[in-house]
């Protein structure tokens, strides 16, 4: 069993997500866990892959004995072996989560949910573990179908917004596939270690600069990189209030990672046109901070802050891929880790605020500490992160991104930097306010609308993954030295050797 | 003149395609065009691959009798390819005609200006 760690990853979310309606029609308890457990196998994996990775190098996983370049191989190096333990882990917590807001709904919704929220966990691991560049394209668009039929399942604003999301979407992932379609015209190969040795002589050919601009389009389009951040923000702010956490933490990260793939292991940034495409992203990407956090401030539903926050929160990844040097791209996973957390924190105290007072307004927000001291509690440690303070993960993954972008010379960015933390700042000091410091009106001591009358907090099965995320952020701040020396250190090509 | 006809001109025919259905998505108000236009783009990155695989006469690609010279079988790999990508295209359009059954249903048309006038209401 051991030696099929890399498959199970991928292989027993995708059963779950076939079972799971089947199973949910003779018992709805039973398809929890079946999803629960489906997503913790593959979280186990991928740690355990992850494990003999750091310790006895990458690990290359051939489908059915077929060898490279003619199989289709997984390949886990502590790259994708670290994004891969992400992902499972906050698909994992979600999916417990998401327990409580399905109470009321029948067995097939149950199953459907289950069912999709499975196929995208399928989906985004599958992106982060394979090694074959057309295969990304097919676990991209598993992933993007969940997601666009979880988003239409937040109500009657969230299909218009999963259509438009379906649509630009779609673009991107055509951009992609015809990136790849260009580089296989001249490589003839699509397998990644076979791109990556041929590549380099080729790096000059019209055919390779259209590539990459076609990849830049296709990946920036996914991970909502300004300015083609158009369909993220009504898409998070609809999305289902149970997945939306995974869904606004985890889904534009992914594409992030396919461009540290694509642009640092694949082709080299160190060479001509990859470094050109990366400073015009560095340049749309210090954009994007800017404009995502001052759009950020004009937000009144918190949910919609959240998500425009995540426009300028992708653009700290792509700044450190366009800085490119070792400490940057440290920051760069870094930060890719530990937004995932923040935001899927956030996002679950915003569905817990949704599900105990039906309130999205920050204006609303008041006096909620006295219900929910703990939700509270979280939240203000993910704002704390999110405008980086230490020892917030926060504070480290930026701290990181300025150190080598000093060392690069390129103090634009460490300017972009500050004044975004500051901008943060703003928009998260608000809603501390509007909990910790307004009274809370008549209408909103109203008691009928509470839906957890006289309870504490939160269902436990709410809480306690809040919690989990709350205190995740203070650990990975508190032990971010060990982590970044044990584990990110080896993430970048060449690292630590 | 004959080369670009034989040579780069159906690159160029793709290309045009593959634009226009862009342009349709972008530019159309009729939320079922512009999944009509979804459609022709996909089909457009669909010949392109399809192209990458042709050879000048070349045959199908099962060996024929003791006939091993490469050259004398088109590429099979892009026609493999664009099988999975048609699978995809499918059922993104099969998702798409989902959410669009539903729009119809809750605001009883597909007109996007309208649709989102009625959301930020």
């Amino acid at each position: 069993m051991r030696e099929q760690l890399p498959a199970l990853i991928v292989v027993v979310p995708l059963l779950a997500s076939l079972v799971a309606p089947l199973v949910a029609y003779f018992s709805t308890a039973l398809v929890r866990l079946v999803a629960i457990a489906a997503i913790l196998v593959a979280n186990i994996s991928a740690i355990g892959s992850l494990t003999h990775a750091l310790t006895k190098g990458n690990w290359h996983y051939h489908f059915g004995d077929w060898a490279p370049p003619w199989g289709i191989e997984l390949v886990i190096d502590p790259l994708a072996g670290a994004i891969a333990v992400l992902i499972s882990f906050v698909s994992l917590v979600v999916v417990i989560y998401a327990g409580p807001y399905l109470k009321e709904d029948g067995w097939l919704k149950k199953g459907i949910f289950y069912s999709l929220f499975a196929l995208l966990t399928t989906g985004l691991l599958g992106m982060v573990v394979t090694g074959d560049v057309f295969n990304l394209y097919v676990f991209l668009e598993i992933s993007s179908l969940a997601g666009y039929a979880l988003i239409a399942s937040g109500g009657n604003k969230a299909v218009v917004a999963a259509f438009r999301y379906l649509l630009i979407g779609t673009i991107g992932a055509s951009f992609y596939l015809l990136g790849i379609g260009y580089l296989y015209a001249v490589t003839g190969t699509l397998n990644m270690v076979d791109l990556a040795e041929k590549l380099p002589l080729l790096m000059d050919s019209p055919a390779v600069i259209i590539a990459i601009v076609m990849l830049v389009v296709g990946l920036g389009t996914k991970m909502a990189l300004f300015p083609l951040h158009g369909w993220q923000p009504d898409a998070y702010t609809y999305s289902h209030p149970a997945a939306a956490a995974f869904i606004a933490g985890v889904m534009g990260k992914v594409p992030a990672y396919a461009a540290i793939r694509f642009f640092f292991f694949i082709m080299g940034a160190a060479t001509g046109p990859v470094y050109k495409a990366l400073q015009i992203m560095g340049w749309l990407a210090a954009a994007g901070i800017i404009i995502g956090s001052l759009m950020a401030i004009a937000q009144k539903d918190f949910r919609r802050m959240l998500a425009y926050s995540s426009v300028a929160q992708i653009g700290y990844v792509v700044v450190g891929l366009a800085i490119g040097n070792s400490l940057a791209l440290i920051g760069a996973v870094l930060h890719i880790i530990n937004h995932a957390i923040m935001k899927s924190c956030l996002f679950l105290v915003a569905g817990g605020i949704q599900w105990r007072t039906g309130n999205v307004s920050v204006e609303k927000f008041a006096e909620l500490n006295k219900k929910m001291p703990l939700t509270m509690g979280a939240l203000v440690i993910a704002a704390l992160s999110m405008v980086g303070l230490p020892p917030t993960a926060g504070f480290f993954s930026k701290w990181y991104l300025v150190l080598g972008a000093i060392e690069a010379d390129m103090w634009f960015y460490v300017v972009v930097i500050i004044i975004s933390s500051l901008l943060n700042a703003v928009y998260f000091f608000r809603v501390i306010e509007n909990i910790y410091m307004k009274k809370a009106s008549e209408e909103a001591k109203d008691k009928d609308k509470d839906k957890g009358k006289g309870m504490f907090e939160l269902p436990l099965q709410m809480l306690v993954p809040i919690v989990v995320l709350g205190l995740g952020i203070l650990v990975l701040g508190i032990l971010n030295e060990p982590i970044v020396s044990q584990v990110i250190q080896f993430v970048i090509p060449g690292g630590g050797q | 003149m004959d080369s670009f006809i034989t040579g780069s001109l159906i690159y160029w025919l793709v290309a045009a395609l593959f634009l226009l259905g862009v342009y349709g998505i972008l530019a159309n108000n009729n939320l079922m065009k512009k999944l009509m236009a979804m459609n022709i783009m996909q089909v457009a990155v669909i010949v392109f691959f399809l192209i990458l695989g042709q050879k000048l006469g070349g045959t199908l690609p099962i060996l024929m009798g003791s006939d091993t010279t490469v050259d004398h079988y088109i590429n099979p790999l892009p026609h493999a390819l664009m099988l999975t990508a048609i699978v995809v295209s499918l059922s993104t359009t099969g998702v798409a005609l989902a959410l669009l059954m539903r729009i119809q249903e809750r605001y009883g048309e597909i007109e996007e200006d309208d649709i989102l006038r009625r959301m930020n209401e």
